[in-house]
């Protein structure tokens, strides 16, 4: 049986007093990739940052495991480290800061030892290539003045330079043209093997295109109401949320 | 390459390396407070030439008869009564690191000199308390007719003429209460003089720092750079901490000639309890360009405008500062420039960081003579506030007296975005790191003009006052 990275139970949590999630639940394994699909307004996005730890949302009932370990109440950093990445639907823009000594530094933090900057850069250079950025890019601001597309792959840059042992993709497709769309699920499709997990949010089919699905849940009003395998994924595409939005109702 | 395994030494720092003092056993050392007879024993065991103790004397009438400026930051803690003008360490003038005394040298060494020196600076003039002990010059710049001595041996030298010349033209004794003490007990700096058609290729710099207890420091800072010569001079400060109140009025005055051009950069990083009243200022010739680089840290209470005037046609300044104000610090910085001949330019970009109740302000002036027409002036400048307790204003004006000038000023307010301190944590940085990094980010327009070395101090330093959560607070 593969291992159990994230297990998340019972979760209840909210932002502004306003409850976005109600009583959410999600186990992912090593090795599987998930993919959580809703309606806009449904929690998507709140389920990522939740399970992140972002100070804005207050977890009101409810248990985030992983590996084991209650990270509930654990600061952002301390889970980063735990191996748990989010590409962001909105990257932050930090000026002053480049993109390699970000990286960088985030590497040294999340692996604990000091880095060797040859090979690291040597690195970088390579996985930068199979995203076609320019290698300028790592000089540059970090984010800062980045088009939507060229902000998305440097958050797959920098999944694949932390290289995390759950990933959890906030509609990276989002605001991507076809050939960044492909160049995007290329560098996903090269992060992802049998020890790590991916969990894709996302309202969009196209950037699911060549991996190999296991789950799709399905998420409205803060709970998922439906799981199934990767044939959800055409329904959707054809006849919406609609049904689910209506059992949810009743 | 070097740049990034230079910051990466950031985190090893000694945080205690700022904040050491020695043992102190001056030689001379005058009562506390200021009367004629002072004066005049200051000039003798300085042996000055006679114009000089005449103009130390005029100096301390003028003093005596201007009031304290009212406009500013409050400087009540500040008694001069109590403060020991003049305060020298017990060892001459020295050429060779070998000869300088142990203690001192344990400073220095702690200051990094002899290592900066090592990494082919230029030359190295250092003021311990109020006399240079230790002064060297590399011998390629000398063959190339430049002097760089310190402001006494200037004084008596071949140059003598040179600096009579020049000495507090630019900044008169009447120009302010401080300008006039300083006219009346300067002690120690700095002398450089680049001949025409010179380029000095290696930055020269001085690093001095203040150590007795009640030491005021009043040090001459004289620069002449002839026609179509380049130089860029450093003046790096720190100063360990202490309980009584501190005074610092230095002198800075710059002469561009025609065509040349100077950079200045300082870094000063006072004690918590120095109240820095210092006052520079250059004038450009025509064609000729002065860039000043300014990093203010520390301080109780800090005045300081740099002030350009651009007298010759097309004379350009630049002007690019920092200025970090934590608990319990007043800064009042920014930048001054006369427009007085046609098509001068001016650029001055400005960030300031406040925290845990600093106070920043920025005060500019920018004024624009009738004459001089066809000008360019831009001001930008940026605060970021870290928490609701600090406080950032801006003052600038504007005096601009004909019709063809090209004038513009932005000014910005900001905070750290919580959200951006998620993103960053999101990678693993810690939250202290993550507000530092976009801190450092912030400073990151005025440090890339730095020499790599100061970078990597103003980085630290910048560190260091993030995470300082204990800064005394003066007892005067």
């Amino acid at each position: 049986m593969a291992e159990k990275l994230l297990e998340v139970s019972g979760l209840h949590a909210s932002v502004e007093d306003k409850e976005i999630l109600s009583g959410l639940d999600l186990n992912v394994s090593a090795g599987e990739t998930h993919v959580i699909m809703g309606p806009n307004g449904a929690g998507k996005s709140t389920l990522g940052n939740v399970i992140l730890g972002n100070p804005e949302y207050i977890i009101n009932a409810g248990k985030i495991l992983f590996e084991g370990a209650d990270i509930t109440r654990e600061k952002t950093d301390a889970r980063a480290r735990r191996g748990i990445f989010m590409s962001f639907q909105s990257p932050e823009e930090v000026p002053g800061v480049t993109l390699e000594d970000f990286l960088r530094v985030s590497k040294t933090a999340v692996t604990g030892k000091p880095l060797k900057v040859f090979a690291f850069k040597k690195q970088l250079k390579k996985t930068m290539a199979a995203l076609n950025m320019d290698e300028s890019y790592a000089q540059r601001y970090l984010n800062v003045g980045f088009s939507g597309g060229e902000k998305k792959k440097a958050e797959i840059l920098q999944m694949l330079t932390l290289q995390p042992k759950l990933a959890i993709l906030d509609e990276t497709d989002s605001g991507l043209d076809v050939d960044a769309v492909r160049i995007v699920s290329e560098g996903i499709r090269q992060y992802k093997n049998e020890s790590n997990a991916l969990l894709i949010i996302t309202h969009n089919a196209k950037i699911l295109e060549g991996l190999k699905v296991d789950y799709v849940h399905i998420l409205t009003d803060g709970k998922i109401v439906h799981t199934g395998g990767p044939e959800l994924i055409d329904e959707i595409s054809r006849d919406g949320f609609h049904r689910w939005e209506e059992s949810a109702a009743q | 390459m070097s740049n990034t395994l230079q910051k990466n030494k950031i985190e090893e720092v000694d945080h205690s390396l700022y904040d050491f003092k020695d043992a102190v056993h001056p030689s001379f050392e005058t009562n506390a407070g200021l009367t004629p007879e002072i004066v005049e024993q200051i000039s003798r065991e300085k042996g000055d030439p006679d114009w000089m103790r005449a103009f130390r004397l005029k100096s301390l009438e003028i003093y005596n008869q201007l009031s304290v400026p009212e406009w500013g930051p409050p400087i009540d803690g500040l008694d001069m009564n109590n403060i020991v003008a003049y305060v020298r360490p017990d060892t001459p003038m020295r050429g060779k690191w070998s000869e300088v005394p142990s203690d001192i040298k344990n400073t220095f060494e702690r200051l990094g000199i002899p290592e900066a020196e090592r990494k082919s600076l230029a030359g190295v003039g250092a003021q311990y308390d109020s006399e240079v002990v230790y002064h060297n010059v590399r011998e390629e710049v000398a063959a190339q007719g430049v002097v760089y001595t310190d402001m006494e041996s200037a004084l008596k030298g071949k140059y003598a003429d040179m600096v009579r010349e020049h000495f507090m033209k630019l900044v008169p004794p009447t120009d302010h209460k401080f300008a006039a003490l300083h006219g009346a007990v300067w002690s120690g700096g700095s002398f450089v003089y680049v001949p025409a058609g010179v380029k000095v290729e290696i930055p020269l710099q001085s690093y001095f720092r203040l150590n007795a207890p009640g030491a005021g420091q009043f040090e001459h800072t004289l620069i002449i750079v002839d026609k179509g010569a380049y130089l860029h001079f450093i003046e790096g400060c720190s100063a360990p901490k202490y309980n009584v109140a501190n005074l610092h009025a230095g002198c800075v005055e710059l002469f561009v000639e025609e065509g040349a051009r100077l950079r200045y950069s300082t870094i000063e990083n006072w004690s918590k309890n120095m109240y820095n009243l210092n006052t520079k200022r250059a004038l450009v010739k025509k064609g000729g360009a002065i860039e000043w680089v300014s990093g203010s840290f520390g301080s109780h209470t800090s005045y300081l405008y740099p002030m350009s005037v651009l007298q010759g046609e097309g004379a350009r300044m630049e002007f690019t500062g920092i200025t970090f104000a934590g608990r319990g610090q007043q800064l009042d910085t920014g930048a001054k420039v006369v427009h007085a001949a046609p098509h001068t330019s001016s650029h001055i970009v400005t960030k300031s960081i406040s925290k845990d109740g600093g106070e920043c302000t920025y005060r500019s002036a920018v004024t624009i003579a009738k004459n001089a027409v066809g000008c360019k002036s831009s001001v930008s400048c940026e605060s970021l506030m870290l928490d609701s307790k600090s406080r950032s204003d801006t003052i600038p004006a504007m005096d601009i007296r004909n019709d063809d000038a090209d004038v513009g000023h932005e000014a910005k307010i900001g905070r750290i975005s919580d959200d951006a301190v998620f993103y960053l944590m999101s990678r693993g940085i810690s939250e202290e790191d993550a507000r530092a990094m976009i801190v450092s980010g912030f400073a990151e327009p005025i440090s890339k003009e730095l020499p790599v070395e100061y970078a990597v101090e103003m980085n630290n330093l910048i560190k260091l006052e993030m995470d300082d959560k204990s800064a005394p607070v003066c007892k005067a």
